[in-house]
C-alpha cells in the first residue's frame, strides 16, 4: 500500500447537474411533523402538488398541516391579485386549523412570475395576526434537504433576542420546564443546574426526530454542557433566543445557509464541527464543541469503543467492500466518512452541493480517516449527470450503490446492490445510539441477497450485454 | 389560487410521459427544474420497472432563467440521441417551462438536423388540460407524425386480409391495464380477430405505419386512445369500437358491435354462440347474480367514484347485474362530463361531477353505504367512516398494481370484479357482526411473560420519552428496558436508561 502512504487530498469535480433528486418543497414532509403547530403551505402548481401527493404515500391521508395554493392560469398572468389571493386561503387556514404560524414556501413558479412574497408576507401578517415565514424552497436553486435549509434559514430570522422584559419573557418560556419541576423543591433545581459547566449558552440548529433530540442533550449533558434551545423546536411558539455571542452548531451536512444566516444576521458562533453521524462522527462532534467551550471530554474513548463493539457483526458483512454514492441529499461525506470508517472503500461521493466551508471540518475528518483506513480518497463529484455515473458503477463493479429510486429497481435487475437513498434522511441516525440503525440500513441489501446468492438469478434483464 | 393537498388527475407532463414511455425505444426528455423527474420514482416504484424509464431532464436553472435556455436543451437532445439511440424524442415541456415561453419548437427544429431518430414536441398546454387529455394528445401526436411521415415515403400499409383489430389505450401506469391488455388479445384470439397493434405500451412507432391494416379500433378506456381512433377514422374510415368490455353485458355489448362493424366490412361472423356459452359457464358473474349470496346485497347501498370508464361500468355492473343500490356515481373527469351523466344516470340517484377530494369525502359520510368503489382516496376516507372499499381506478398505490392476473376487463374481468364487490360487502357484514356480538373472543387475554404489568419503576421523563415512541415498537421497547434495567438491578428507569438500553440491545 505504498500509494496511500502518500497523503492526497481530497479531490473535487463537478459534472453537468443531470442527476435525479427530490424537490425541495418535500421538506415540508418533515417540517410539519416536527413544528407541531406550524401550517406550510406551498404555493406552486399541479406539478408541486403531484410530486408532494406521491412522495409522501400515506401521510397525505392523516390529514397534514400543509396545503397547496395551486396557483391558476389567472394568477400567472396576474388577472388575479397575489396578496387577495393569499388572504383569502390564510384566513382559510387560520379558520381551519387556527396554526401558530404559517410558512410560505415558494416555487419555481413563484420565482419564475416573480411574485413578491417576502413583500407579502409582512403585511398580511400584520393583517391576519399569524406569523408568516417565507422559504424560496424551490427546484431552481435547491436539492431535496436544502429545503429545510431555507425553511430554518428564514425562521432563525424570528428567533426572539433578548427582549427588554427578560425576566417575564423568560418565565414564559421556561413555562413548561417550570412544569416539569413542579414539585420539586428549590434546592433539587439547582442542584439539576449544578449538574452544568458554566459555559456561552448553545443553540443547536437542525430538524431530528424528538427521540433523537433527547439522546444528543443527553450526550452533552453528560460532558456538563447545556443545550439552550434547537432550531426548530417541536412549537413555533418555542423557538430559542439568540443573542449576539451565542454558540451555535449544526446537526446536519446541508445547513450551510442557516449557519450562514446565524452568523451574519445574528452574530452568533458557529462551531465548525463533523456531524453527529457515526459513533467516530458524534465523538468528533463533542470532542470539538468541548473544545471551543473549554471543556475537558470524559469517558469518550470507552463510550466509542463500546459502541464499534456492538456494531461488530454488521461491519464483518461490509468490511472491504466498496459503495458509491450517485448523491441526491447531501448526506453523503458523513455516510461516506463513517462507512470508510466502517472498513469499506468509496471510490465516488456524488453530492448535489458541496459548501466546503460549512462542511470544513467534516471533509478534514474525511480525509483524516482515509489515510488512517489506508484508503484512497474518494472523488467528490458536485452536480454529477446521473448517466455518466452507471457507467463508471458498471465499470468500477461497486458492491453497493446508495441511490434514488429512479435507479434502484434497475441496477436490482442487473445484479447490482442498492440501498434507497432517501431512507437515510428519514431514518434516525444521528448520535452514538444510531449508529446501528445506519448499518442496519446499509447492510440490508447485502444481508438480503446473501441469502439469495445461490439461486442464479442474479441478473434479471434481457439483452444487457455490457453489465 | 385553490387550496388544495390532493388531485386525482396528474399534471398534463405525466400524461405525455406515460405515453412517451409505454412505447419501446421513444425517450422522453423534460424541459424542467431539479426534482420534476418523478415520474420515474413512480414507473419504477409503482410498476416495479426493471429497466431505467427512458425519461430525463434538461434542467431549469437559475442560468436558464437569466439567460435562456439557448443551446442546453439542443444539446441534451443530440447527447440523448448519441447514447441510447432512440427512435423518437419527445421533449415534454412542464408547467414551469410554459411560463418561461421559450420557443421549445425551435429547439426541436435545431435538434432534428442533427440527431439521429426522430425529435417530436409534445403539444400540451399545462394550465388547460390534465394528464388524461394530455395522454390522450399526444398518442394522437404520435399516430399522426408516423402516418403522415410514412405516407410521404408511400409505405403505407393497407387493410389485411382477415378480420384485424388494433387496440388502443394501453400505456404505463395505467390500471391493471398490462392484464386487461392480455386479457384483450384473448378475446379477440378467440373471436378469431388477429390482433393488428397494440399502441402505446410495447408498441414500436416504426410499426405505426401497419395501423391502417386493421378492420376496426377497439378504445377500451375513455380516456386514452379516443383522439388517436377518431384521427385513423377519418384518414382511413377505420371503424372504432369504444365500448369498455367490463361487466357481463357491456361486453356482450362489445362483441356484438364487434360483429356489426365486421359485417359490415364483408365478414360473416356470429359471435351469439360463444356470448351465451362465456356467460353461462365461463365467466362466473352470470352465475353470482343468480346465487344466494347475491342475493343477499339487494338493495345495498354504494357509491361509485372514478376515472370515466371504471366508474361507469362499475355502477351499471352494480346496479343492473347485482342489483345494488348505486346512491351517487362520481367522476373526476369534468372534461367528459356529459358522456359520463349520459351512461350512468339510469344506474344511480345521482351523479356527480368533481375533482375536490373534500366534497367527496362529505358526500360519502352523507350516504353512509355499506361499501364505497373508488380510488385510494375513498380508500382512506373509508377507513376514517369504517366502510370497506374496493379500489377500482387511479390515483393508486403500489398495492394496485398486483403481479398475479387481475384484469377488469373481458370475462375473466367479471370474474375479478365479483371478488372485489362480494369481498368487500361481507368485510362489511363481519365487521358488522363482531361489533354486535362484542368480538371475536370475549375471554381475558393472558398476560405473556414479562409483558404486562411489571413492577418496573418509571419515572416521569422516562414514561414521556417512552410514549414518544410509534406505538407498534413501544411495547418491545418497554420490555427490552424493563429486561435491561432488572439485569443491572436498577429501579427507576430514566430517559437515560431508556436510550441505554437501546444501545445495549445493539450490543
Amino acid at each position: 500500500m505504498t500509494a496511500t502512504t502518500e497523503p492526497q487530498a481530497l479531490n473535487f469535480e463537478c459534472e453537468t447537474g443531470n442527476y435525479h433528486t427530490f424537490c425541495p418543497i418535500s421538506c415540508v414532509a418533515w417540517l410539519y411533523q416536527k413544528i407541531e403547530d406550524s401550517f406550510f403551505l406551498v404555493i406552486g402548481t399541479k406539478t408541486c402538488g403531484y410530486f408532494l401527493q406521491n412522495a409522501m404515500g400515506v401521510m397525505i391521508f392523516a390529514e397534514p398541516r400543509y396545503a397547496m395554493a395551486e396557483l391558476e392560469e389567472g394568477d400567472i398572468s396576474a388577472q388575479l391579485n397575489d396578496y387577495n389571493e393569499l388572504k383569502r386561503l390564510c384566513l382559510q387556514i387560520k379558520r381551519d386549523r387556527n396554526p401558530s404560524v404559517i410558512v410560505w414556501i415558494g416555487t419555481c413558479t413563484t420565482e419564475i412570475i416573480k411574485m413578491d412574497l417576502e413583500g407579502l408576507a409582512p403585511k398580511l401578517e400584520a393583517e391576519i395576526g399569524i406569523p408568516i415565514v417565507t422559504a424560496r424552497a424551490n427546484g431552481l436553486d435547491y436539492a431535496f434537504t436544502q429545503g429545510e435549509d431555507t425553511v430554518l434559514a428564514a425562521m432563525a430570522a424570528k428567533c426572539p433576542d433578548k427582549a427588554p422584559v427578560v425576566e417575564a419573557q423568560k418565565q414564559e418560556r421556561n413555562a413548561i420546564s417550570q412544569l416539569l419541576n413542579f414539585g420539586k423543591k428549590k434546592e433539587e433545581v439547582a442542584a439539576e443546574e449544578s449538574e452544568y459547566v458554566n459555559h456561552q449558552p448553545l443553540v443547536l440548529f437542525g430538524s431530528l426526530p424528538d427521540p433523537v433530540v433527547t439522546q444528543l442533550t443527553l450526550e452533552l449533558k453528560k460532558q456538563g454542557i447545556k443545550v439552550s434551545g434547537w432550531l426548530p423546536s417541536k412549537r413555533y411558539t418555542e423557538l430559542p433566543v439568540l443573542e449576539e455571542g451565542y454558540y451555535v452548531s449544526g446537526m446536519n451536512p446541508f445547513l450551510s445557509r442557516t449557519a450562514s444566516t446565524l452568523m451574519r444576521r445574528r452574530k452568533c458562533k458557529l462551531i465548525g464541527a463533523p456531524f453527529p453521524i457515526g459513533p467516530d462522527g458524534t465523538r468528533a462532534w463533542i470532542e470539538k464543541i468541548c473544545s471551543v467551550l473549554g471543556i475537558e471530554p470524559k469517558g469518550l474513548d470507552e463510550r466509542e469503543a463500546q459502541i464499534w463493539a456492538g456494531l461488530e457483526d454488521y461491519l464483518q458483512l461490509i468490511r472491504g467492500k466498496s459503495v458509491f454514492f450517485m448523491g441526491d441529499n447531501l448526506l453523503e461525506i458523513s455516510l461516506a466518512r463513517f462507512l470508510i470508517r466502517c472498513g469499506m472503500t468509496c471510490p465516488e461521493i456524488g453530492i448535489p452541493y458541496m459548501d466546503k466551508r460549512y462542511q470544513a471540518a467534516e471533509l478534514a475528518l474525511l480525509e483524516k480517516t482515509c489515510h488512517e483506513m489506508g484508503v484512497p480518497t474518494p472523488r467528490i463529484v458536485e452536480k454529477p449527470d446521473n448517466y455518466n455515473q452507471l457507467q463508471r458503477i458498471y465499470e468500477q463493479n461497486i458492491d453497493l450503490v446508495i441511490t434514488g429510486m429512479a435507479h434502484a429497481n434497475p441496477l436490482e435487475a442487473r445484479g447490482i446492490n442498492t440501498k434507497w437513498s432517501v431512507e437515510f434522511t428519514f431514518a434516525q441516525i444521528h448520535g452514538f445510539g444510531n449508529a446501528r440503525d445506519i448499518l442496519e440500513l446499509v447492510t440490508r441489501p447485502l444481508r438480503r441477497n446473501n441469502s439469495l446468492k445461490d439461486l442464479g438469478w442474479g441478473n434479471l434483464v434481457k439483452n444487457e450485454a455490457k453489465v | 389560487m385553490k387550496l388544495a393537498y390532493w388531485m386525482y388527475a396528474g399534471p398534463a407532463h405525466i400524461g405525455t410521459l406515460r405515453v412517451a414511455s409505454s412505447f419501446k425505444n421513444v425517450h422522453a426528455i423534460m424541459h424542467a427544474p431539479i426534482g420534476d423527474d418523478y415520474f420515474n420514482v413512480m414507473r419504477s416504484m409503482l410498476e416495479r420497472e426493471r429497466d431505467f424509464t427512458p425519461v430525463t431532464t434538461s434542467v431549469v436553472d437559475r442560468h436558464v432563467l437569466a439567460r435562456g435556455s439557448q443551446e442546453r436543451v439542443v444539446d441534451n437532445i443530440t447527447r440523448k440521441d448519441r447514447e441510447e439511440q432512440p427512435d423518437l424524442i419527445v421533449l415534454t415541456p412542464t408547467c414551469t417551462s410554459s411560463i418561461l415561453q421559450e420557443d421549445l419548437e425551435n429547439f426541436v427544429n435545431r435538434a432534428q438536423l442533427d440527431a439521429k431518430g426522430d425529435v417530436m414536441l409534445a403539444d400540451v398546454n399545462h394550465y388547460r388540460v390534465n394528464e388524461l387529455q394530455a395522454a390522450d394528445r399526444t398518442l394522437d401526436q404520435i399516430v399522426q407524425l408516423y402516418i403522415n411521415k410514412a405516407r410521404k415515403k408511400g409505405d403505407l400499409e393497407t387493410k389485411s386480409e382477415k378480420p384485424s383489430v388494433n387496440i388502443i389505450g394501453m400505456s404505463t401506469l395505467g390500471f391493471h391495464n398490462q392484464h386487461d391488455c392480455t386479457e384483450l388479445k384473448r378475446l379477440m384470439a378467440d373471436l378469431g380477430i388477429e390482433v393488428n397493434e397494440v399502441i402505446p405500451e410495447g408498441a414500436s412507432v416504426h410499426n405505426l405505419k401497419r395501423l391502417p391494416r386493421a378492420w376496426f379500433n377497439l378504445v377500451p378506456y375513455r380516456e386514452l386512445g379516443m383522439m388517436a381512433a377518431s384521427y385513423l377514422e377519418q384518414e382511413f374510415g377505420i371503424p372504432c369500437v369504444d365500448i369498455t368490455p367490463m361487466g357481463v353485458v357491456e361486453t356482450a355489448r362489445c362483441i356484438r358491435k364487434i360483429q356489426q362493424v365486421l359485417n359490415a366490412q364483408g365478414a360473416d361472423v356470429n359471435y351469439e354462440d360463444f356470448i351465451d356459452q362465456q356467460t353461462r359457464f365461463v365467466s362466473q358473474a352470470a352465475w353470482f347474480s343468480r346465487s344466494i349470496d347475491c342475493q343477499n346485497l339487494t338493495g345495498k347501498k354504494a357509491v361509485v367514484f372514478g376515472d370515466n370508464t371504471h366508474a361507469a361500468a362499475m355502477t351499471k355492473i352494480l346496479a343492473r347485474e347485482m342489483g345494488i343500490h348505486v346512491v351517487w356515481a362520481g367522476t373526476y373527469c369534468k372534461h367528459d362530463a356529459d358522456w359520463f351523466r349520459e351512461q350512468v344516470s339510469e344506474y344511480c340517484d345521482e351523479v356527480i361531477v368533481t375533482d375536490d377530494h373534500g366534497a367527496i369525502g362529505d358526500a360519502i359520510a352523507k350516504a353512509e353505504p355499506s361499501a364505497i368503489f373508488g380510488t385510494q382516496m375513498e380508500r382512506h376516507v373509508g377507513k376514517r367512516l369504517d366502510i370497506p372499499c374496493g379500489v377500482i381506478a387511479a390515483p393508486i398505490h403500489v398495492q394496485n398494481f398486483p403481479i398475479g392476473y387481475k384484469p377488469f376487463l373481458g370475462y375473466e374481468g367479471t370474474n375479478q370484479c365479483v371478488d372485489l364487490v362480494y369481498n368487500s360487502f361481507t368485510l362489511g357484514m363481519e365487521d358488522h357482526l363482531l361489533e354486535i356480538f362484542g368480538g371475536h373472543d370475549t375471554k381475558e387475554v393472558i398476560t405473556k411473560g414479562i409483558s404486562a404489568d411489571s413492577d418496573m419503576g418509571w419515572t416521569k421523563e422516562g414514561q414521556a420519552e417512552l410514549n414518544k415512541i410509534p406505538g407498534f415498537v413501544r411495547g418491545k421497547v418497554k420490555r427490552n428496558t424493563e429486561k435491561f434495567a432488572r439485569d443491572r438491578g436498577i429501579e427507576k428507569i430514566t430517559v437515560e436508561v431508556l436510550y441505554a438500553a437501546k444501545e445495549a440491545v445493539g450490543a
